[in-house]
């Protein structure tokens, strides 16, 4: 299997009917995998968070807890789906799918090995940016055919927080296609001779924080506030419903971290392992980042979120932007080491400069 | 061009993750902006000053503990405190130490989980919570060796303490001492300076130093306004004008000083237990009084500077074994008389967080 699974797209014309071989063994792969690694992804949060937390996490089915999540899974899915009788119906059934299906998509660009993925578009990375969005959309469908007045606010915030951080991630992703002069995902990948974190920390770290927003992760997880918005956008949803949201959640921040991995670690590369395995360990580590960040950090305010996003990660990724491609047109042969100085002194500079005029704190809006 | 916007009546409660407890505030909102807001009481009233009328002095006692449940001590403290005022009973000197003991570190406790949940409405997702959470389970188990019991102690008496202090006790309370500055310290590293937490709490939800007084607030929230009134000083009971500590005070009267202050009252309480500890006499400590007893008919009113303010029982005598009043002046209710002042104009975040800083227990509030 996993041979067949590392076999470059190459393959296609060589064996009878090699294109569809290549669509179901890529697409069953994509679909199992991902599900499977969210049911372990779930347990390694839980348990991350316990040990952040000083106690133990879930340790009780099954061996280290492991089945924890299997048997959460049954249960949710034998709960009563409960529809509000207020609520869009149509909408408030179309709104999961619709959340869920781009971010298995978003998948199907990334390599595993080289060549080895579904479909190596030459517009991967616009590919992923587009997709993205639509799972914003379902959120905010959710939120709105709920009929509820916390969902309702929770799909406002839904739509300010998508508006404001998309700008900065895609220009932050402009940089890595800068460096290699492809749009493909398999060429970014195979162009990281040195991971490009070395070559672009601001990028990473606007990429980073930019998906961390758009995931709506811990200090961004203003969609589902539990504090205010009690479950924000799906506190209407039940049963599987509510399944395919929270399984939309662990999808997001997996693909963010695939997405992480490939632009900015390396992807699949690697010395000793194969390549799959790497990339599942790059994953893993930087899903446990995100797990560390939760744990730690409180959460911004909604007009906060908007100043960072508008007044800090903007600026910076344009600026980002300018610097790696002036870089590239006047000293194109750098080496890895002064290009990965020059975008840090940048990343300083900027830090500094903004901190003198950042006030913390908020006022009130007169009313 | 402004957009024409629609307030909306948002219910924050009873049953809200955020709000303490069963307090309810019917805000209006206008997208995230609170432009009115309307406390609701009374969801959590046991009449409890009605049953004090039908109980004898001492029956009362455990209702005492009742009213703030996170400081059973300090209520206690503060009912028995009136009644031997009424009744004129003598306490031993070594039960004095033990009562002050007692209620400094009940609010230890008191302070430990205000804190933690402060920062849980602020989105830490449970961490500090958990970290206090385990010093305070360390002081409940100290209780537990005095009195058997962890959360509503019913350990005063009237003229004294329910039982002396075990012999495990004061070797098991220094160690305790002895770590806690420790793990304020770290507490301290870790949210202090958190550029979030400053963010979020700095100049929000503004307390004005005429603002508290007319509110007549008082405790902590007063403190933080910048007025140096603690009862401790002020109006010193039972021991505490042998003992040496200060009294912290904020300068803004905004939800990080409110922090502060609870904070450093931390380490005021600590120096105070270890002074009361050096201190403590030998000797009983429970002068024999009558299961019933009857005062002469007299009013009294006696305060102790509770973990949430001023906590003052009104107890009327009419001759008989039972209470003819009991009114208790509880500093959660009081507190929130400048709820409405505080909130309007925040944003719904804010409002969680100003309302968690205030720090109200419900059993107190509606009593």
């Amino acid at each position: 299997m996993m041979e067949l699974l590392l076999l470059p797209a190459s393959i296609r014309s060589d064996v009878p009917f090699g294109y569809w071989w290549h669509l179901l063994i890529f697409g069953l792969g994509i679909i199992t995998l991902l599900l499977t690694s969210v049911i372990i992804f779930i347990w390694l949060e839980r348990r991350l968070v316990g040990r952040f937390q000083l106690r133990h996490g879930p340790n009780r089915a099954g061996p280290f807890g492991l089945l924890q999540s299997v048997a959460d899974v049954i249960k949710i899915l034998t709960k009563e789906d409960i529809i509000p009788s207020r609520a869009d119906k149509l909408v408030f059934w179309m709104a999961p799918v619709i959340a869920f299906t781009p971010v298995v998509l978003m998948l199907g660009v990334v390599p595993v090995a080289d060549g080895a993925l579904l479909a190596d578009l030459n517009i991967g990375i616009l590919f992923v940016v587009a997709i993205s969005s639509i799972t914003s959309l379902g959120v905010f469908m959710a939120g709105w055919s709920s009929y509820n007045k916390y969902s309702l606010l929770s799909a406002m915030r839904t739509v300010a927080q998508l508006v404001s951080y998309e700008m900065p991630l895609i220009l932050s992703m402009v940089g890595v296609v800068i460096l290699t002069g492809s749009l493909s995902l398999n060429e970014m990948v195979k162009a990281q001779s040195v991971p490009f974190i070395l070559l672009q920390p601001a990028g990473f770290f606007i990429f980073f924080t930019a998906s961390l927003a758009e995931i709506n992760r811990t200090p961004f997880d203003l969609l589902e506030a539990d504090s205010e918005l009690v479950a924000g956008y799906n506190i209407e949803y039940s049963g599987m419903k509510f399944a395919t949201f929270y399984l939309t959640e662990y999808c997001e921040a997996i693909v963010l971290a695939t997405l992480t991995a490939t632009l900015f670690l390396g992807g699949w590369q690697g010395p000793w392992l194969p390549p799959m395995i790497w990339l599942l360990l790059k994953i893993g580590l930087v899903f446990c980042g995100i797990v560390w960040i939760r744990a730690t950090l409180p959460r911004l305010r909604i007009d906060q979120v908007m100043n960072f996003a508008w007044k800090f990660l903007l600026p910076l990724a344009i600026l980002n932007l300018l610097v790696t491609s002036l870089s590239v047109i006047f000293w194109p042969a750098a080496p890895a080491w002064a290009s990965g100085l020059i975008n840090l002194g940048m990343l300083a500079v900027f830090i500094l400069t903004y901190s003198k005029f950042f006030k913390p704190g908020g006022k009130t809006v007169a009313v | 061009m402004a957009i024409k916007t629609e307030p909306m009546f948002l219910n924050l409660g009873p049953v809200h993750p955020s709000t303490h407890g069963v307090f309810r505030m019917r805000a209006l909102v206008d997208g995230e902006v609170i432009t009115d807001i309307e406390p609701v009481f009374g969801y959590l009233h046991r009449g409890i000053e009605k049953l004090a009328e039908g109980k004898s002095y001492r029956q009362f006692l455990p209702l005492s503990d009742r009213l703030d449940y996170v400081s059973s001590m300090n209520n206690n403290m503060a009912y028995v405190m009136a009644v031997e005022k009424l009744a004129g009973i003598e306490v031993p000197q070594r039960a004095e130490y033990i009562r002050v003991i007692m209620a400094e570190l009940q609010r230890i406790i008191a302070h430990l989980l205000a804190i933690g949940s402060f920062f849980n409405d602020m989105g830490t997702f449970f961490t500090p919570f958990f970290y206090m959470f385990i010093q305070k389970e360390k002081i409940t188990d100290l209780f537990e060796m005095v009195c058997g019991q962890r959360l509503l102690y019913n350990y005063m008496r009237f003229g004294g303490v329910s039982h002396d202090l075990p012999p495990e006790f004061i070797p098991a309370l220094t160690r305790f001492l002895d770590e806690m500055p420790a793990e304020i310290k770290k507490y301290e590293r870790l949210l202090a300076e958190n550029e979030i937490v400053l963010a979020r709490s700095k100049n929000v939800g503004v307390l004005t130093r005429e603002m508290a007084i007319n509110a007549s607030a008082a405790g902590p929230v007063l403190r933080a306004s910048g007025v140096n009134w603690d009862i401790r000083k002020d109006d010193p009971y039972s021991i505490y004008d042998r003992l040496d500590f200060t009294v912290p005070t904020g300068t803004n009267g905004d939800c990080y000083d409110r922090y502060r202050v609870r904070v450093e009252e931390l380490t005021q309480s600590l120096n105070i237990i270890r002074q009361a500890v050096d201190g403590l006499p030998k000797g009983k400590v429970l002068n024999p009084v009558p299961l019933r007893f009857r005062p002469s008919s007299g009013e009294v009113y006696s305060h102790i500077e509770g973990n949430k303010g001023e906590l003052g029982f009104h107890v009327i005598s009419d001759g008989s074994d039972k209470p003819y009043r009991i009114h208790v002046r509880a500093p959660s209710f009081i507190n929130l008389t400048a709820l409405r002042n505080m909130l309007i104009g925040w944003k719904l975040a804010d409002a969680i967080i100003i309302f968690g800083s205030i720090d109200i227990c419900l059993g107190e509030v509606d009593r």
